[in-house]
């Protein structure tokens, strides 16, 4: 018995233990073998306002978080007020005495006869964990990791106020709405958020150096990466701003190392001449793009998918690129990885596309097989170069060996200025020309690896939702929940955005009686970028823009009220 | 000492008579006494005249964008440690639109040897005013002449404690081979500032404006003593004083890092025994 699916949402104000509490519960969800998904949202600021943390569980696999709510645990007044509206029929309304509503479903916990202000998040831990019916020993153990070693006194009184918390929960015979059905996993995985595992990617792949300027929501990226460094051999610096961050990665490539940045889009504007740089002097470096919703500044810790045409254009003059749009944790972690394979082998600028939804959206992962995940070979060997070797000789794919600097004696010449093969300076117009078809005919190899987009459901369905990167999950959710209903649905999801093969999913486009593109942003950029490519007009469109995340509801919702259709 | 010739001889793009003639020479004598063959040293550029110097010699290059020299020369030297970097270019290039990078890099501390072509102007887009142009300096972009106060690259290297700060005049070119080999050999951040006469676009700091006003520091000066280097980088105009104005010895940046100790980042491998326990943590 219990609850295949429940949604249980933090809401408090920023400073007051919120994400304290959902990170331990998370990680003992995680260890206890559920299956999660996490929606953070937060305001731009330290203390106060009103930030959630939401987590989706269910023993099932899951992909999408809900927007109805099962459980609030309300750490003021202000977050039953503000949620209300969004709670499910079965619902549970937890809440310190002290704020008293007037509310059905509210269990009113007088937490301060058993913790203090110091304590009581362990106690919002203890009562948690008797509601949803976990085991409280993988409670307590994921609140001693996360505070890490302690004094022994502290751990006695946490111990103390949990096993109260618990004891209280017990006396109360606690309804069983939100308690969940046992998990059927046992096997080991990881908590990981879509940046983290973008950082442990590359990590994998041989990241050797990290040059950021912090930026909201891709900050989490180099500090994962930073917390790793001592151990596995990485530099990650806070560059002075986004331009030396993206310069200093590219003089890293060049010295052979894999390299990479990670910023938003306010950074990656500074970013944008650097880009041009990696793209003329052909050297290898992995960028990641974390949307938040713009122009400027934007709001700066909401999510929206605004920035693909920007990315997609960003840089003066022509050359190659690729971008990766991922669309779970699981593929943060693989495109992170080919993306830097990528770069390396065309020798030009490759982009990951995040958001802050899939940012900060932890997941239950498992664990990757070490064994099959190589690292990049950086440069070519330096004994099968011609005599004397020319970093930009011509070859039939464009691309040409690449030495490095002080590892051999051939001399490594790199130029932002058009050059000759041996990379010096020159306005000899034919040269130019020449070098510019080469850089253009690396595009056919980047082609003829693109990830082609997945493609789930009915053959010709009467409705193709289409979507790419992190709206995967509520896509795929809310065509399931249509086909369940009886209709003949599919849904295409594209986790590269760049460069777009048509073979790879026009039919699709043309075998569906209706298609709707699903986008994070005002304008639909991948449909019109979709349209430019092949000529296929999409008609209809689900957009969100108000900076939160695009929910299965969202999508039936939408599709029911008639909305997005053409304009 | 190394054979001056190994660097090549190559045909310039610059002005005749132009004093960047008159550094080229010296970098390449200075990497020669310095035992630097071609290969185990990388030059880093911008964009300007003076950028375009280390095209002329043989050595590692990458001549990147206009004013980003810095950064690309910081993640040359952090990927690989055990390679000379040496960063080169102009005064606008250097100081005006990478500006930035130039107290940032200062604060680092990485071991880099930068050579700035202080022409006082910006010869490559034909003559406008650069952050170390005079008062007063008329061009066409000012017309009136510039009202801004000049930029002090010294000073202001001094000012933030900078690991080796110096001053060299194209004009006088063993002094100069002293200055760069003495910057090459000073660990961490090491600026040389070398007044170069443009002849095409700086008609008031031609090169007999530069030998009438400019003097060696005396053996006596003492380089280590802050508060007379910050007075001697304020000396301009009558009399300009050249050589080692500032000398400090903090530890270079890429030495605090426990990872390069033993061997430069380009030659690490990638452990996926220690991959397997960072997996870990996240569990
Ligand atoms: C981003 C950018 N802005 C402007 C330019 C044009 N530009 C090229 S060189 C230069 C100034 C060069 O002055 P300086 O660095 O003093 O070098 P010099 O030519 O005097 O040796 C400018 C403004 C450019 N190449 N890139
Ligand atoms: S413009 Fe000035 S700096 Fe440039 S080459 Fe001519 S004289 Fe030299
Ligand atoms: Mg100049």
């Amino acid at each position: 018995m219990g609850r295949q699916d429940v949604t249980l949402l933090i809401g408090g104000e920023a400073g007051q233990g919120l994400v304290t509490i959902a990170m331990i519960l998370t990680k003992a969800l995680v260890r206890s073998g559920y299956y999660i998904v996490v929606t953070q949202s937060y305001q731009s600021r330290i203390r106060g306002g009103h930030n959630t943390f939401a987590i989706r569980i269910s023993p099932q696999e899951i992909i999408a978080s809900r927007a109805a709510v099962d459980l609030l645990v309300a750490l003021n007044a202000e977050t039953i007020h503000l949620h209300q509206a969004e709670m499910s029929p079965e619902n549970l309304i937890l809440v310190d005495e002290r704020f008293a509503p007037g509310h059905d479903h509210v269990l009113k916990v007088p937490f301060q006869e058993f913790a203090s202000d110091r304590t009581v998040n362990v106690a919002y831990l203890g009562v948690l964990t008797q509601l949803l019916g976990l085991n409280d020993a993988v409670v307590f153990q994921a609140l001693e990791d996360y505070f890490g070693a302690k004094k022994p006194e502290v751990t006695a009184a946490n111990r103390e106020v949990f096993a109260k918390a618990i004891q209280w929960a017990d006396d109360q015979h606690l309804p069983d709405t939100v308690r969940l059905a046992p998990a059927l996993s046992s096997q080991p995985r990881l908590m990981l958020n879509g940046n983290e595992a973008i950082a442990l990617g590359a990590i994998s792949a041989g990241l050797k150096f990290c040059a950021f300027y912090p930026m909201t929501p891709s900050t989490s990226i180099p500090l994962t990466l930073q917390a790793a460094a001592d151990t596995m051999g990485l530099v990650v610096e806070q560059a002075e701003d986004e331009i030396a961050a993206i310069n200093m990665a590219i003089g890293a490539s060049y010295a052979g190392v894999p390299a990479m940045v990670a910023t938003s889009g306010g950074g990656f504007a500074l970013m944008v001449e650097g880009v041009s740089l990696a793209g003329m002097t052909e050297t290898p470096v992995f960028i990641v793009v974390a949307q938040r919703p713009g122009p400027a500044t934007g709001l700066p810790t909401r999510t929206e998918q605004g920035d693909l045409e920007f990315v997609l254009h960003a840089g003066h003059g022509e050359f190659p690129r690729a971008i990766f749009a991922p669309g779970t944790v699981e593929e943060c972690f693989h495109l992170s990885r080919q993306a830097l394979f990528l770069a390396e082998k065309y020798q030009t600028p490759i982009f990951l596309l995040t958001d802050q939804f899939l940012a900060d959206s932890y997941r239950a992962v498992v664990p990757f097989d070490i064994d099959a995940l190589d690292a990049v070979r950086v440069g070519s060997d330096p004994a099968a170069v011609p005599t004397p070797y020319r970093r930009y000789a011509f070859t039939e794919s464009g691309v040409s060996p690449r030495l490095l600097p002080g590892l051999s004696e051939h001399l490594v010449i790199c130029d932002s200025d058009e050059h000759t093969p041996d990379g010096h300076i020159t306005e000899d117009l034919t040269v130019r020309q020449q070098m510019v078809d080469k850089r253009l005919r690396k595009e056919a190899g980047l082609r003829a690896e693109v990830i082609p987009p997945a493609y789930v459901g009915h053959v010709s369905p009467d409705l193709l939702l289409v979507t790419w990167g992190s709206n995967r999950g509520a896509v795929l959710e809310a065509a399931a929940l249509l086909k369940a209903q009886g209709k003949k649905v599919a849904a295409l999801c594209f986790s590269q955005v760049w460069p777009l093969v048509p073979g790879h999913f026009l039919d699709h486009l043309q075998s569906a009686r209706e298609v709707v593109m699903v986008e994070g942003n005002a304008l639909g950029q991948l449909a019109r970028l979709i349209r430019r490519e092949t000529g296929f007009y999409i008609p209809r469109h689900i957009r969100r823009y108000d900076g939160l995340p695009i929910t299965p509801e969202y999508i039936l919702e939408a599709l029911a009220s008639g909305a997005g259709a053409v304009r | 000492m190394l054979d001056v010739s190994i660097y090549g001889n190559y045909e310039t793009a610059w002005c005749p008579g132009c004093g960047n003639f008159r550094i080229l020479p010296a970098v390449k004598k200075a990497l020669a006494e310095s035992n630097l063959a071609p290969h185990q040293v990388t030059f880093i550029s911008g964009i300007g005249q003076a950028a375009k110097a280390p095209h002329y010699l043989n050595a590692n290059l990458f001549n990147g964008l206009h004013g980003r020299s810095l950064p690309v020369a910081t993640g040359a030297r952090l990927a690989n440690h055990t390679q000379p970097v040496i960063v080169e270019s102009g005064d606008g290039c250097s100081y005006g639109e990478g500006g930035n990078h130039f107290l940032a890099a200062i604060r680092r501390n990485v071991d880099l040897t930068m050579l700035v072509h202080n022409n006082q102007v910006y010869g490559l887009t034909k003559g406008q005013a650069s952050p170390t142009s005079d008062e007063g300096f008329v061009t066409k972009a000012q017309p009136h002449g510039v009202f801004a106060m000049p930029f002090n690259p010294l000073a202001v290297a001094v000012a933030l404690q900078a690991n080796f700060v110096a001053r060299a005049f194209a004009g006088l070119e063993d002094h100069l081979v002293a200055m760069i080999k003495q910057a090459l050999a000073h660990p961490g951040f090491a600026l040389v500032d070398i007044l170069q006469p443009c002849v095409s676009f700086n008609k008031v700091n031609t090169f007999g404006w530069y030998k009438n006003r400019c003097y060696v520091l005396p053996d006596s000066y003492d380089p280590t003593d802050w508060p007379t280097a910050m007075v001697t980088a304020h000396e301009w105009g009558d009399r300009i004083p050249l050589g080692v104005i500032y000398k400090n010895n903090r530890l270079p940046f890429e030495a605090h890092f426990a990872c390069l100790q033993e061997m430069p980042l380009v030659r690490q491998p990638v452990s996926k025994a220690k991959f397997q326990e960072l997996l870990a943590h996240f569990q």
